[in-house]
């Protein structure tokens, strides 16, 4: 059974469907996984073992009475907290939500489990999606399988930890700024931004709206494509949900081709700021694709460069009203003060108790830029830094089929090495950024290890809509650098268990 | 309500004499909550009594992760209010979050519409009841979402001073409103006040017209905020405006305007500046008092609502739209003016008693203009007054009047005997044409009755007999009265009258 | 760019309605003219002739049909409500009225 929870997803799912295993088993082999390794890495805030066992017994009961059922049915899958589970502790990493009980599912967790995916339990996250090092989630963070004193990315660091160790073969995240891809890269597993509005964010605990997105968190770039396949489509609920139909993307996953492409390298985002080796292997698996037949060309994106100051001020206003229904009001904690509350009183204790110091930091820098007198040098130049960064895209994806760059400047930091240091925190997100402010989708995929070890990842941007060719690229790329690896980049981290504790 | 009224007592002047010494302007915003089936932004049922937060969704109710989506039919009546009030409908448009922080407003934003309203540059003519009529300019017509509603426990009757804590219902969190907003409406001079309550009036029927809402102004469907600065004549620049806040009824749009004036013009004589604020209407005392501060403090942090897309209406869509409109309420007085033949004063009259609906439907069952007019704003209009109802209230339908009057017109019962017949209709004992049935109170014209009648009448007044035959041909009266007495009101009086000069041989 | 003292980030907190420790003031204080000074630049490009955008797609026309749809019973809405009476969300006394 431990070499089970370390196959593909499609290849749990293939062994579900031949009848080798139950989906109870597979579930409760990754319970015990958890069990063995989460006490330490943290990458659960919750394990909801009655509900995923339930579950599991249902797909099998259906599958033995011969039901047709979804490809990945019985296949178990951890949901990034931020999404909101009917009966199952929701708290978006914060203690303003600590104990509560969605009355409703998001969109996404009710098609998962239409679809009787198992849900193992939520991972753990920065505050409210706030982080690039899940550090700022209000229950600890989450550690790197690869070294337990290194962050594993953030906010989606319990995602990317929990398909790392094997405590689940499937994620979901979401990305406002690069909280998918960037817990990928320095983790060694696959994370995908879809195109905005491919996947419903109804019941995603709102972050930045113009931003957000959910997405898969995966080790393989096939696993990845079956997710996005099933959570993906035009969802009712939410106005900006894409009205097209899905795209084929495991069969892109599975052409491993990839002549012809035309592959723009970002020259803004590869030189100053960016660790050597991580440059190192974003190279050879350039070098990688070109052998196979892609072309490579230097693509320059001038604007990109105000993109980071563009999304720091984006994100944050959008924030600060989003979160402003935290108020000790109608859910979550209520902080009464002493001398004669009031509601006013209340609400400033309680969102004075219940956020973080990010948080905080995010809301006053919105409410800052939102504020009379300052919407225009501020908010409103940010839209249009947006415009911008979107002809930049634009006039690439004119040039070539997709842009690539590392996924995130330096290989996992330290626990504790920038949480003191915002602004040196905020450019972990340089590189995935200018895809959230123009919407295109982004992949990230393993692409070697790099200092101390630790793994990194590249980054391929496709225009929206284009999601397909991220999982061309992203199956191809896998492909060769596995077969010069002699197997998977995670066959190389350390055990978790048996002594390495 | 924690601001302080001014400490020096500010005396209110006479509203004559401050007319005669300012010039008041108005501008009046007004709430209309659309009878949509649904809310603004989700699926939740729009309705006015509900067991408490039962009719919410996560959306409504502003829970972590819930969005919002836009209703059609909102947006559709929104446009055809713009059209109605004769407004530019907007090529595209967008909605924006409106950020306090209050515990009835779900989300703690508002999402209305700021700098992008769906309709804007409009006019509408108010008729006042002289006839005399107002052109008030509209700058815009926007959409937006109610709040939820707040209810005080502990305090004195429900009010928020004294209260201990609060009760929040989030059912009408999200119901769709329109708010309209005047540009300033000068030179209205002494008549402001009937100008203000006329205005509403106005929108009141137009809504209902378009059949966008119900307009029932008590149960608060409309809401008239009202702003009112004074200056010193028509050629100064616009003074300091107060806000007076969710006035609820005609009548105290009238009375808060006029109250308003007198105030500010004590505060102006007083040597003090107007203070720019929301104030609070009281029904009891027919003044207001002071609100909020509008201080520069106030900073709603408008921004674009991300999670909703813009409102792009085609030019095709507002075309059909405007085909669609129904007739509206001025240009079906006018046609109905023509048609009934009332004079000016009776169509006014008729107007501002609210009979214009009850008397169409009556002529519609087939009563003429005149009658119906009769009926409605006679025996009708007095018994409402006595009752305190709406005509609308009355237990009589205009095809009760019509079949009534086609009693009367067939000649099957008088006058007299019709208004006995109105009553036992109002009384609910059924259709004119059935009592009159079972009470058997058709017009006696049987000859023989009548020949009895009146010659037990002639044989018990001898002296008015000889009167009669004496030449007074005018005392035929007193035995009309006894024969009448005897039929129980039902003879015919002219039939009475050619016997009795035929038994006595006058002519 | 104005500096952003204490005093600043003490009306911030009040507007965003979040009650902040004296210290906490301090940090925010300390931090805030940095991390402006690292946004700004987006005024450098962010010239007259460029269009805002606020949404990455542009989709217009989005619409509900106004059909009554999923409802949360009165339960399930006071469910995570911190205090509930009478069917309705308990909340302490509201000073002032919009």
């Amino acid at each position: 059974m431990n070499d089970t929870i370390r196959r593909s997803a499609a290849a749990q799912a293939a062994a579900l469907a031949a009848g080798e295993i139950t989906s109870e088993d597979l579930t409760c082999a990754h319970l015990d996984r958890i069990r063995a390794v989460d006490t330490d890495l943290n990458a659960f805030l919750h394990v909801s073992e009655e509900e995923a066992l339930t579950t599991a017994r249902d797909v099998d009961a259906r599958r033995s009475a011969g039901e047709e059922l979804h490809p990945l049915a019985g296949v178990p899958i951890a949901v990034k907290d931020v999404a909101v589970t009917e009966g199952i502790p929701t708290t978006a990493g914060s203690k303003m939500l600590e104990g509560w009980l969605p009355p409703y599912d998001a969109t996404l967790v009710a098609t998962l489990r239409s679809a009787g995916l198992p849900i193992l339990g939520k991972t753990n996250m920065d505050e409210f999606a706030m982080g690039s090092s899940t550090e700022s989630s209000a229950f600890g963070p989450t550690r790197n399988p690869w070294d337990r004193e290194r962050i594993p990315g953030g906010s989606g660091g319990g995602s990317s930890a929990a398909v790392a160790s094997y405590e689940a073969p499937l994620a979901i995240g979401s990305d406002t700024g690069g909280s998918i891809r960037q817990p990928g890269a320095v983790t060694g597993t696959v994370g995908v931004k879809p195109t905005y509005g491919s996947v419903s964010r109804y019941g995603l605990i709102a972050l930045a709206s113009s931003l957000d997105q959910a997405g898969p968190v995966a080790r393989t770039v096939e696993d990845a494509a079956l997710l996005h396949e099933l959570i993906a489509g035009h969802d009712p609920l939410d106005s900006t949900s894409l009205p097209d139909p899905v795209g084929a993307y495991a069969e892109a996953a599975h052409r491993k081709d990839v002549r012809g492409m035309r592959i723009g390298v970002i020259s803004e985002l590869e030189g100053e700021g960016f660790d050597p080796e991580v440059r190192a292997r974003f190279t050879e698996s350039l070098a990688q694709l070109e052998q196979a037949g892609a072309e490579i060309v230097p693509i320059s994106c001038p604007n990109f460069r105000y993109a980071l100051g563009a999304y720091y001020l984006i994100m944050p206003s959008e924030a600060s009203s989003n979160l402003a229904k935290f108020d000790g009001m109608r859910f979550g904690l209520r902080v009464v003060p002493e001398d004669s509350p009031t509601a006013e009183s209340v609400m400033k204790a309680t969102r004075g108790a219940g956020f973080g110091q990010e948080a905080k930091r995010r809301i006053l820098l919105g409410t800052y830029a939102l504020s009379a007198g300052y919407y225009d040098a501020y908010y409103g130049s940010a839209q249009k830094v947006r415009t911008l960064v979107q002809g930049d895209f634009s006039a690439a994806f004119d040039q070539v089929d997709v842009l690539a760059s590392p996924t995130s400047p330096t290989v996992a930091f330290r626990l504790g090495e920038k949480i003191d240091d915002p602004l040196a925190m905020y450019l972990n997100d340089i590189a995935t950024i200018p895809a959230n402010l123009a919407g295109v989708p982004g992949i990230s995929v393993p692409s070697g290890l790099a200092e101390d070890g630790l793994p990194a990842g590249i980054q391929f941007l496709a225009p929206t809509r284009a999601d397909e060719r991220l999982y061309r690229i992203g199956g191809a790329l896998e492909a060769l650098l596995e077969d010069a690896w002699g197997g998977p980049l995670l066959a190389k981290a350390p055990e978790l268990v048996s002594g390495a504790n | 309500m924690s601001t302080a009224e001014p400490t020096t007592p500010i005396v209110p002047v006479d509203y004559d004499e401050a007319i005669a010494r300012f010039d008041p302007v108005l501008g009046i915003e007004v709430h209309v909550e659309l009878g949509t089936d649904t809310k603004m932004f989700d699926g939740a049922p729009n309705v006015f009594a509900a067991e408490p937060n039962a009719a919410v969704t996560p959306t409504s109710l502003g829970l972590p992760g819930a969005l919002p989506v836009v209703n059609r039919t909102a947006v559709e009546h929104a446009i055809k209010i713009g059209l109605a009030l004769n407004c530019q409908i907007a090529e595209s448009c967008r909605f924006a979050r409106k950020q306090y922080f209050y515990p009835d407003l779900a989300k703690n934003f508002q999402t209305s519409q700021y700098d992008e309203p769906i309709a804007f540059d409009g006019w509408v003519d108010v008729e006042l009841e002289d006839g005399e009529v107002v052109r008030v300019e509209i700058e815009r017509a926007h959409m937006e979402e109610d709040a939820g509603k707040n209810t005080h426990v502990g305090g004195s009757t429900g009010r928020i001073h004294g209260a201990t804590h609060s009760q929040v219902d989030y059912n009408r969190a999200g119901v769709p409103l329109v708010e309209i907003v005047t540009k300033p409406i000068p030179d209205t001079g002494g008549r402001a006040p009937e100008v203000a309550a006329a205005y509403v009036r106005t929108l009141r029927d137009i809504f209902r017209a378009l059949e966008v809402s119900e307009a029932r102004m008590e149960q608060g469907n409309v809401r008239a905020d009202v702003n009112v600065s004074l200056r010193p004549t028509r050629q100064d620049p616009l003074g300091t405006r107060t806000e007076t806040k969710n006035v609820n009824s005609f009548r105290s749009i009238d009375r808060a305007v006029r109250f308003e004036i007198s105030r500010q013009a004590g505060v102006l004589d007083a040597g003090q500046e107007v203070v720019q604020e929301t104030r609070h209407f009281h029904e009891d005392t027919g003044g207001t008092s002071s609100g909020r501060p509008k201080s520069d403090a106030e900073d709603y942090r408008y921004f674009p609502e991300p999670d909703l897309v813009p409102v792009a209406p085609s030019r095709e869509w507002v075309e059909q739209l405007r085909a669609s409109l129904p007739e509206l309420p001025a240009a079906r007085r006018r046609r109905l003016l023509g048609e009934w033949g009332f004079s000016d004063l009776e169509m006014r009259d008729v107007i501002n008693a609210g009979a214009l609906d009850q008397i169409e439907a009556s002529v519609a069952a087939g009563a003429s203009a005149q009658s119906a007019r009769k009926w409605w704003m006679g025996e009708l209009a007095r018994t409402a007054r006595e009752q305190d109802v709406e005509l609308t209230q009355l237990a009589v339908t205009p095809g009760q009047i019509a079949e009534l009057q086609g009693l009367v017109d067939e000649g099957k019962i008088n006058d007299k005997i019709a208004k006995q017949v109105l009553v036992k209709v109002l009384e609910g004992q059924g259709d004119p044409a059935a009592i009159v049935e079972q009470e058997g109170l058709a017009v006696v014209s049987d000859d023989s009755v009548l020949t009895s009648a009146v010659d037990q009448a002639i044989a018990d007044n001898p002296d008015v007999v000889a009167k009669i035959q004496g030449g007074k041909v005018k005392a035929i009266g007193a035995l009309i009265g006894p024969i009448m007495k005897a039929t129980r009101g039902q003879a015919d009086a002219g039939k009475v009258r050619e016997i009795i000069m035929d038994k006595l041989g006058v002519s | 760019m104005p500096s952003i003292g204490r005093d600043d980030v003490a009306r911030l907190a009040d507007l965003a309605r979040i009650q902040l420790t004296d210290e906490e003031v301090d940090r925010l204080a300390g931090e805030f003219d940095a991390i402006i000074d690292a946004v700004a630049s987006v005024s450098e490009v962010a010239t007259a002739d460029v269009p805002a955008t606020s949404h990455p797609i542009p989709m217009t026309n989005v619409f509900r049909e106004d059909v009554v749809g999923q409802t949360l019973t009165q339960e399930q809405a006071l469910s995570g409500a911190p205090e509930a009476e009478d069917g309705r969300f308990a909340v302490p006394q509201i000073l002032g009225e919009e």
